[in-house]
Order: C-alpha cells, then sequence, then structure tokens
C-alpha cells in the first residue's frame, strides 16, 4: 500500500485548488447536493401536489415527469441536459450549471413520489376537518396538511439527500471538478496508486453519506411519536 | 447555434444498418451483465443478511460493514475501485484469469454485485423481520424445531414481501448499469455515445436508447403492481 500521492494531494481532494484556482473536490460534492436538494425540493413539491391533484390533466403532466425520470438512468439524463443545454439556450452552458439542473430534475421526480406518498399517509380526517371549519383547500393545505406531513417525510428527505450526494460523482463524466473528478485526476497524474486514492474517496463519501444516514435514522424514530394516526 | 438548428433528424440512420446492430448488441451487454450480476447478487446478498441475522457477532458486524460501506458509497467510484485497484485486492490467480477474458465487464459485475448485494441484504432482513415474532413463537410452541419454523412458517409469508423490493433493486441494476460504460463496457449507453462521435447524431441515438431503458423499467413496476394486486392481499397480521 503506497499512500503517499494520497497524503500529498489530501488537501486537493478536500477543496480542490480552492484559494488559487477553482473550488473542487470534497467541497464542491458538498455545494453540488446541498444546492440541488434545495432546488429539488421545491420542484418536488410543485410535483408531488400535481400528482394528487383532482384535475386530471394536471394529474397526467406530474405523473408522465415522475414515471420518464424515475425510469431513465441519471447518466442518461445528465447527458441529456449536456446535449440540449446549447441547443435550446443558444450558446454553451458551463457544465456545472448542466449537472445542477440534471440533478434537481432527477432528484425532483423522487421528492415527488415522496410528497405524494407522505400526503396520502395522513389519515383523511385531517383534511376534511380542517376543510368543516371552514378552510379552504388551498389553506388546507398550507396550515394543517403539509405541516404535518413534511415534518413526517424529513428522514426521507435526509435519505434522498444521500442518495444525492452519491449522484453527484456523476458529475465528473462530464468534467465537474469534484471529488470523483479529483481523484481520476490524482490518479492519473501519479499513477502509482489508483487503489488507494480510490479507496480514499470511498471512505470520504462514506463519512458524510453514513453520518447522514444515522441521522435520518434516529430522526425517524422520534417523529414516529408524534404522528397522527387513524383511530 | 446555427448547426444546432439545422439539425437534420435522421432516424433511419439509428435504425437501420450498422449503427442499428450496434444498438442491439448493446441492448445484449446491458441486459447480460445485468442478469449475471442479479444472480450473483441474491446470493451475495442472502449469505450477508444471514450473517446478519445469526446471533454471533463477529459475523453480525461483518455483515453490517458490509452493507453499510457499500451502501453509503457511491457505485461511480466501487467500479473505478474493482477497475482500477483489483489487481491489489483481489487473488493474483483470480486477476490473470480476469485479464485472459474481458476484464471491463468482469470488474463491471463485481462492483453491481457488490452494491447491490448491500441493498438486496437489507431487504431480505426487513422483510424476515416485518413477519411478527410472534409467528414464529406460536410455531415453536406447536411443535416445530426452528428450521421447519422458518421453512413453514416465517419465510413463506417474508417472500412475498420481499419480492416487490426485489423486483425494483434488480430495476434500479439495470439502470445501474449504464455506469460501467466508464470503463469501457459496452453496453447501450456506449454505443449511443459511439454512434455520437461517429455520425453527430446524437439525438437520434439518446433517444433510442432511452426509450429502451424506458421500456424495461415501465415493464418492471407493472409486474410489481400486477404482483401487489395479487398476491398482498393475502398476507395476514
Amino acid at each position: 500500500m503506497r499512500f503517499d500521492p494520497v497524503i500529498k494531494n489530501f488537501d486537493y481532494f478536500l477543496w480542490g485548488a480552492f484559494p488559487e484556482g477553482p473550488l473542487g473536490g470534497l467541497a464542491m460534492t458538498i455545494l453540488l447536493a446541498a444546492v440541488s436538494i434545495f432546488l429539488a425540493f421545491w420542484v418536488g413539491l410543485v410535483f408531488g401536489l400535481m400528482r394528487n391533484s383532482k384535475n386530471r390533466i394536471v394529474r397526467y403532466v406530474a405523473m408522465v415527469y415522475i414515471e420518464v425520470v424515475r425510469g431513465t438512468p441519471l447518466l442518461l439524463l445528465i447527458f441529456w441536459f449536456y446535449f440540449l443545454a446549447p441547443v435550446i439556450v443558444g450558446y454553451s452552458v458551463p457544465e456545472l450549471q448542466t449537472t445542477v439542473v440534471a440533478l434537481v430534475v432527477f432528484t425532483g421526480a423522487y421528492i415527488a413520489e415522496i410528497v405524494r406518498a407522505g400526503i396520502l399517509a395522513l389519515p383523511k380526517g385531517q383534511m376534511e376537518a380542517a376543510r368543516g371549519s371552514g378552510l379552504s383547500h388551498i389553506q388546507a393545505m398550507r396550515f394543517v396538511i403539509l405541516p404535518q406531513s413534511l415534518r413526517n417525510m424529513i428522514p426521507s428527505f435526509v435519505n434522498q439527500f444521500v442518495s444525492l450526494t452519491k449522484d453527484t460523482s456523476l458529475a465528473s463524466t462530464i468534467g465537474v471538478l469534484e471529488l470523483t473528478r479529483c481523484a481520476e485526476q490524482v490518479s492519473n497524474r501519479t499513477l502509482t496508486a489508483p487503489m488507494e486514492i480510490y479507496l480514499t474517496i470511498l471512505v470520504m463519501y462514506f463519512l458524510i453519506c453514513y453520518v447522514l444516514t444515522s441521522y435520518s435514522r434516529k430522526l425517524e424514530k422520534q417523529l414516529s411519536r408524534y404522528q397522527a394516526r387513524d383511530r | 447555434m446555427d448547426r444546432a438548428l439545422n439539425y437534420q433528424f435522421d432516424w433511419q440512420l439509428v435504425l437501420s444498418g450498422e449503427y442499428a446492430d450496434w444498438l442491439v448488441s448493446g441492448v445484449i451487454t446491458t441486459l447480460e451483465i445485468s442478469a449475471l450480476s442479479l444472480l450473483l447478487a441474491m446470493l451475495l446478498g442472502t449469505i450477508v443478511a444471514v450473517m446478519r441475522m445469526t446471533k454471533f457477532k463477529p459475523l453480525e458486524w461483518v455483515g453490517l460493514a458490509f452493507t453499510e460501506f457499500f451502501r453509503n458509497t457511491p457505485l461511480l467510484v466501487q467500479i473505478y475501485f474493482w477497475y482500477y485497484g483489483s489487481n491489489q485486492v483481489l487473488p493474483e490467480a483470480v486477476n490473470k484469469w480476469l485479464y485472459a477474458h474481458d476484464f471491463e465487464f468482469a470488474a463491471g459485475v463485481i462492483a453491481l454485485t457488490v452494491y447491490t448485494a448491500a441493498f438486496i441484504a437489507e431487504e431480505i432482513r426487513s422483510g424476515i423481520y416485518s413477519i411478527p415474532k410472534n409467528q414464529l413463537e406460536a410455531s415453536r410452541a406447536g411443535g416445530l424445531s426452528f428450521i421447519q419454523a422458518y421453512r413453514y412458517v416465517i419465510l413463506p409469508q417474508a417472500f412475498r414481501i420481499i419480492i416487490p423490493p426485489l423486483i425494483s433493486q434488480s430495476l434500479n441494476l439495470i439502470k445501474n448499469s449504464s455506469l460501467v460504460m466508464v470503463i469501457g463496457v459496452m453496453d447501450i449507453f456506449y454505443m449511443a455515445r459511439q454512434i455520437e462521435s461517429y455520425s453527430f447524431h446524437g439525438f437520434e441515438a439518446f433517444t433510442v436508447a432511452t426509450l429502451i431503458y424506458l421500456s424495461i423499467s415501465l415493464v418492471v413496476s407493472l409486474c410489481i403492481n400486477l404482483y401487489n394486486k395479487h398476491f398482498l392481499r393475502q398476507i395476514s397480521y
């Protein structure tokens, strides 16, 4: 085992060439995941609500989006945007923006399913009671249904964030300088220790994802105590 | 921009002749690598699940470490790890055999197997644990041995619960198999990119590849729905 290339380039794995050059490495991975999950949450919320809508057209639009995206491998989706984006906007789009859009569209579909299931899991009486006491449908959603169901969804969101963190590694295939790409670069430059380099970044990914997974399990246990149930 | 707007769609190019043959061979490779990895992952996943359920602590820990590590790391990096690092991880005889044969394919199979097995192990374990404990107690009290109780009472019920998530794991496996193109396995996606770089007709090639993946996953989710309708009602709690 030769770990000296790893030790020598460890700061490059952590934040790329940051103070002098562009941000990269683990910092970029986390940034990508955080920005994408934030945007994907809103996309997923909208489509999840649309999926539950009474209007058939709205419901079908959401269904087609969710099913198509969930049936396509993320790698394919990233390449679609990589080729399509310049055609749509008319000029070449940086890889980073392309990746964020692809990750948001991809994760949005999964979050939409979480939102849909979360709303359906709430007892029907909640909606009926809210409507019965004079709230409009939108008010009932806004003040009664969503606050409860979104809280119950938090563990699923954390799990989705973990998946997303793992998925950001695919951005390396179109050249975004995140952790995996940095490892590839170092590995290609040194040529002596590919196994040690990839093992190191596997452990780095693992630490982040494992901490988050354990956190979501703990949350799940805590939240299940306060759930509204059918009686 | 002009080039993009004047794009001439040429579906005939992709759907006939040499390029069509490429796509067909890509589909076959994808199905081959998925089927082989699924088979091995089922085996490995069952072993790991059993390890995690034994009362023998070291085995339990190895099982736990296996599932947690491989579930919480990106498949892409795992593929690189096995592809570039296998000569240091696997025994030399195995490596010699692999290099003599299709090494990219083998590395892809190893990575997909290990990754999927970690998920399958969790599905199997949670499926078995979802059967209420008093079922086991009742059958033990009714005079069945431990093995008989599992064989005739627990496992038949657990299987019905495990099968739908296993089907969706296999679907994930088929979609994940698109990643092996980064190490040069010539699957659907690899072929689509090759057509793109030979002919500049990437749109058609990617559309065909996407449609193939979509139809696979639509068929599979249809199967899950049918299965759920027919079998899941019969479970007793």
